[in-house]
């Protein structure tokens, strides 16, 4: 357990400075993610405040969705092939895959909250109870990044793989995103936090489900 | 005739619960009317294809643990046979949901979810389609088997209950053990599933033998 943590440890490190180096990654999500809200912004083109608040939610989670599952299918297509070998010779599957999930997290933990930034400037912030949107947001960044890295790893194994990555993906986070959207509804109505206690531990169960299936399945995975 | 124990069981119970279904007495309930006899046809249906499903997903832990492609067959096999199920459990469901609730499509949770549901399993069946490689086929889908499943639990079964439903026995409606104090209903009901998921298991054995047979053709030409 102890030589998984650092091993986790050690390729998070890694993953973070060869983005860091390049940050072709990072910087094409943050493009990715602000001009599709601008596109949003243009297209609806009308005065901010007629965005119903459903409207403005459901629309920040389509666009959070779409940055996700960008993000995560270059999970396992960066490197050149030759190098996972090299991996995995070093260090076990398992660390390799939550690391991965880590690294995601964290990119998405980035992109998300920067992303509402630019979205709550040009479309308004109807938010009532910020605390808890951030929460929502902050969970829903682990939990998109949980539900794609798997979803990468096999996609990356296909051919075809940005279609792939898109049908595979999206069913995995449709129980997912209807929690977030629920959740955040109810941050943005300003309701009781204890309210919105039932959807959290749904998403949070989502993500032990989804953690400990990929945990498992993955050795399988790689051994191709 | 030896093994056919079962194919008889499922013919019986078919017949059963065509007959039985139509003709047997059920209770009288308003709006519900005689449409309660959908209850042996639709409700079956997600019985059969939550236990297929399930089947396919043990299936594809056996291929991970044997490598052996027939249990990959019949991993695959079994997961077109639970979309025929669920397929057909929506449109049984939509015609009852026209007739009682007035819609075809209401966005109720539970149809909602088993139409999510469907859609991760035609994720698979494109899963399928996009290996060259036999093995490397086998191996990744039965991995995203197990991966949809493990999320397809609490997409069909914890989301709908946290909402309100139109469903019996969400949201305060009443669930249809109320309705069948006299368990008429029971006396089809239980037939039925079991009829219906033995007939899946046999549509889908000989799903498999074809699909052998196709494969033995195009080794030996």
């Amino acid at each position: 357990m102890k030589s998984i943590i650092s091993e986790i440890n050690v390729l998070v490190r890694k993953e973070v400075a060869l983005e860091w180096r390049e940050r072709s990654n990072l910087n094409g999500l943050l493009l990715y993610t602000i001009s599709t809200i601008f596109v949003c912004y243009l297209s609806f083109n009308q005065r901010r405040v007629e965005l119903s608040p459903i409207t403005w939610n459901t629309l920040f989670w389509i666009i959070q969705l779409f940055t996700a599952l960008n993000g995560a299918s270059k999970s396992f297509t960066q490197e050149a092939g030759g190098r996972h070998f090299y991996y995995y010779q070093l260090v076990s599957p398992q660390s390799i895959i939550l690391s991965k999930i880590v690294y995601n997290a964290l990119l998405m933990l980035l992109v998300a909250f920067l992303g509402l930034g630019v979205y709550s400037i040009v479309l308004g912030n109807p938010i009532q109870d910020p605390w808890m949107f951030a929460v929502c947001v902050g969970l829903g960044a682990i939990g998109f990044s949980s539900s794609l890295t798997m979803v990468a790893g096999i996609a990356s194994k296909a051919q075809g793989n940005n279609t792939l990555m898109a049908i595979l993906g999206l069913p995995a986070i449709l129980p997912m995103i209807l929690m977030l959207i629920k959740a955040s509804k109810n941050a943005i109505d300003g309701l009781a936090r204890s309210q919105t206690l039932d959807e959290i531990m749904v998403i949070l169960a989502i993500d032990i489900i989804v953690i400990t299936v990929s945990y498992l399945l993955f050795p399988y995975l790689w051994r191709s | 005739m030896k093994g056919a124990w079962w194919k008889i069981t499922a013919l019986v119970l078919m017949a059963y619960t065509l007959i039985g279904g139509l003709l047997l007495e059920v209770p009288r309930l308003d709006i519900l009317n005689e449409t309660i006899r959908n209850l042996y046809f639709h409700v079956p249906m997600w019985f059969g294809m939550i236990l297929v499903l399930l089947a396919s997903m043990i299936y594809s832990i056996k291929y991970l643990k044997s490598q052996d492609l027939k249990h990959d067959l019949w991993a695959a096999e079994l997961a077109n046979t639970g979309i025929l199920f669920g397929i057909l459990g929506i449109v049984t469901g939509m015609i009852w949901a026209k007739f009682t609730w007035g819609a075809y499509w209401s966005g109720d949770p539970k149809q909602n979810g088993a139409a999510g549901g469907l859609m991760f399993y035609f994720a698979y069946v494109i899963l399928r389609g996009s290996f060259k490689d036999e093995e490397q086929k086998a191996r990744i889908s039965a991995i995203f088997n197990i991966f949809a499943f493990a999320i397809f639990i609490p997409l069909i079964f914890v989301l709908p209950r946290l909402t309100d439903s139109l469903h019996p026995g969400n949201g305060g409606n009443p669930g249809f053990n109320a309705y069948d104090l006299d368990s008429k209903l029971r006396l089809v009901f239980y037939p039925a599933i079991i009829g219906w998921t033995l007939l899946g298991v046999w549509f889908t054995s000989l799903n498999v033998r074809m699909r052998t047979v196709e494969n033995q053709l195009l080794e030996n030409e």
